[in-house]
């Protein structure tokens, strides 16, 4: 039972905790508001004072913006599409019982445990570089001109990269999912006469819709604030082809070195999150209740 | 049609044998109950007449064709599960449509046969809840309804009435039983409680180990039974078994008598057994005694309610001598 002096007690023990976490996350988003309304460049520390909303004008109306959000939703989009169909893909065959199952599914899983920067150096050097990437010398192989894919095709290069690290993400919450799935529920559906494609639809799928909303739902979160793979291979060029929202303000605040411009980037961002959340969770949001 | 000929299959999970050989004819229209201890393969050998599992070997023949490997679809047969096996995401119309819908038939045929069945099972106020939302009987017949709209060949049912309270289940036995008659199709029920045997079967088939040990209507059962397994697994409460001396008497290894077929007193009998009464269960029509008999052990006696026995009393128990079923060494029946 709650009485009046338990609940006292709890909330004193819990406050240190909950006062931790409040500063930890209202300090930097303060300061960062502040410092987007002033005027705040290491170029030029004799400009201070308040900048009214400049910064904000100044970032928006830049063309590098838009390219920059079109960008973020085409990551975010292209790599949720491919993780979340390949994942599916990828656990109906891991559910399968074949030899070695183990292993396999080990092997399946390692790329989520290479850390970013690294993962993108292996693809940028060992497989999509077009002199001694694993891909141009197949292109040289078959007689074709090779790619130079960071060049050509910089955002889709990109995309590959960061399926390729939460492919396994996506797989193991899929398999997980599908190892639920009861035995009886599949065999019911095999004597009402569905194939294996009509099973597939009306049975598996649904039981899976949950697990693929939290597979979107997670990778969204992280996949808006992808930067470590853009830092090591394009750099965000050429030009602004490969910029989302989290590099175009790391462009602005630190390599421009104007931190006025970067913090109103970075509220924007946090504003473009929050109604990015919030369409998701209507659009796939009553997948989650009962 | 559905006739329904198991010839010498086998099956066997790796190097464990389950069922080592069983040839069966069922009729077409029969109720056949597949009965027997947890464990014995019943499950096994439904699922495989369903074509759930392959056989190991031997030919499994429907209305006379070789369905040995056919796929569970191509056999035509329906299947009710002891979990029910529902569509969770699915209404009940469309759980029940759902075979229907596979089979490709046009919508407005669909829709009378699923209001057709949903009124058989008084199911109809029902139809667009998730079986979520549904008790456990009724879900048992959304079941049965997504059964029924295929017309099938055979039922099958494994333990279907198993997840359901002592007064439900005596109901829907009584509906089930009254679906076969309505319905006349062959009908294969797994069950581990001999009463749904006895009450619903046309034909019973006593399984152990993965054998048959008997495959008869419920009073030959009763009446005849081919060996001691048979003798003590029909009949409620059990069968007592007295084997040595008092067995030699009747000129067998051991004898048995059912609890229904003693004559009780209160003063010494010829030929009666001395006992004393430990435990007396009331049910108010009948009483059953457990009654120690000296070196016979201890003994289950049927008697009307009328008279009351209470622990420690003595009591003479007389065998009906023309109900003595008598067994020699191997358990068969003599
Ligand atoms: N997939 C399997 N692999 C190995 N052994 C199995 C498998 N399925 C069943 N068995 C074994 O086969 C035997 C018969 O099982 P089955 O499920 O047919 O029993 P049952 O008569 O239906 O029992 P119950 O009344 O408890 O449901 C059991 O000993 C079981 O352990
Ligand atoms: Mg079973």
């Amino acid at each position: 039972m709650a009485t009046q002096q338990t609940n006292t007690l709890a909330r004193v023990m819990m406050a240190p905790a909950v006062i931790v976490l409040l500063i930890w996350m209202i300090v930097p988003l303060v300061m960062t508001i502040w410092f987007s309304f002033q005027n705040y460049s290491l170029i030029n520390p004799m400009m201070t004072g308040f900048a009214g909303w400049a910064n904000y004008i100044y970032v928006i109306g830049d063309p590098s913006f838009t390219q920059a959000l079109v960008n973020t939703l085409l990551l975010v989009g292209g790599v949720l599409i491919i993780t979340v169909i390949g994942g599916t893909f990828i656990a109906l065959l891991l559910d399968q019982p074949i030899w070695g199952q183990g292993i396999l599914r080990i092997l399946v899983i390692s790329p989520f445990f290479v850390m970013p920067p690294v993962a993108a150096l292996i693809w940028k050097n060992g497989f999509l570089h077009p002199g001694y990437g694993m891909f141009g010398h197949l292109f040289k192989m078959l007689g074709l001109q090779p790619v130079d894919w960071f060049a050509q095709y910089p955002l889709f290069s990109i995309i590959v990269i960061v399926a390729w690290q939460w492919l396994p993400f996506a797989t193991l919450i899929l398999l997980t999912a599908l190892q639920s799935l009861s035995e009886e529920q599949r065999e019911a559906a095999e004597m009402d006469g569905a194939n294996a494609i009509n099973r597939f639809w009306y049975i598996i799928m649904p039981h899976m819709a949950r697990a693929i909303t939290i597979v979107i739902l997670i990778q969204t979160i992280f996949l808006l604030g992808i930067f470590a793979e853009i830092r090591v291979t394009t750099g965000g060029g050429p030009g602004y082809a490969s910029t989302n929202i989290a590099f175009l303000v790391f462009r602005t605040g630190i390599l421009s070195n104007d931190i006025g411009a970067g913090s109103a980037g970075g509220v924007v961002a946090v504003i473009i999150a929050n109604i990015v959340a919030f369409f998701l969770m209507r659009a796939v949001g009553k997948n989650l209740d009962a | 049609m559905g006739s329904i000929s198991l010839e010498h299959v086998n099956k066997s999970f790796g190097d464990v044998q389950v069922i080592p050989d069983i040839s069966l004819d069922i009729k077409d229209g029969e109720f056949v109950v597949f009965v027997g201890p947890s464990g014995c393969g019943k499950s096994t050998l439904l699922r495989l007449i369903a074509g759930l599992e392959d056989t190991s070997s031997g030919t499994i023949l429907l209305d006379g064709v070789d369905m040995t490997d056919a796929p569970p679809a191509r056999r035509g047969l329906a299947m009710v599960f002891q979990s029910y096996a529902l569509y969770p995401h699915m209404s009940v119309r469309d759980n029940i449509a759902f075979p229907l819908k596979m089979a490709k038939l046009p919508k407005e045929v669909i829709d009378q046969k699923v209001d057709y069945a949903a009124r058989t099972l008084n199911l109809s106020s029902y139809l667009d809840r998730r079986p979520r939302a549904l008790s456990g009987g009724q879900r048992q017949r959304v079941a049965i309804g997504r059964a029924i709209v295929r017309e099938p060949k055979a039922f099958l049912f494994d333990e279907p009435l198993s997840n359901l309270d002592a007064a439900l289940r005596v109901n829907m036995r009584l509906e089930i039983t009254e679906l076969h008659q309505q319905l006349k199709t062959t009908m294969i029920y797994v069950t581990h409680d001999q009463v749904e045997a006895m009450t619903m079967a046309d034909r019973i088939v006593v399984l152990n180990a993965g054998n048959v040990e008997q495959f008869g209507s419920p009073l030959d059962l009763y009446k005849k039974p081919a060996n001691r397994f048979v003798a003590g697994f029909i009949g409620s409460p059990r069968m007592n078994f007295v084997d040595g001396a008092e067995a030699a008497k009747y000129d067998a290894h051991s004898i048995g008598v059912r609890p229904e077929h003693f004559v009780l007193t209160r003063i010494p009998a010829p030929g009666s057994w001395e006992g004393v009464v430990s435990v007396a269960e009331q049910l108010g029509s009948d009483t059953f005694l457990h009654v120690q008999v000296g070196e016979f052990g201890l003994m289950t006696i049927r008697t009307d309610g009328e008279e009351t026995f209470s622990h420690g009393d003595d009591v003479y128990l007389t065998p009906d001598a023309t109900r003595i079923y008598r067994f020699d060494a191997d358990g068969k029946a003599l």
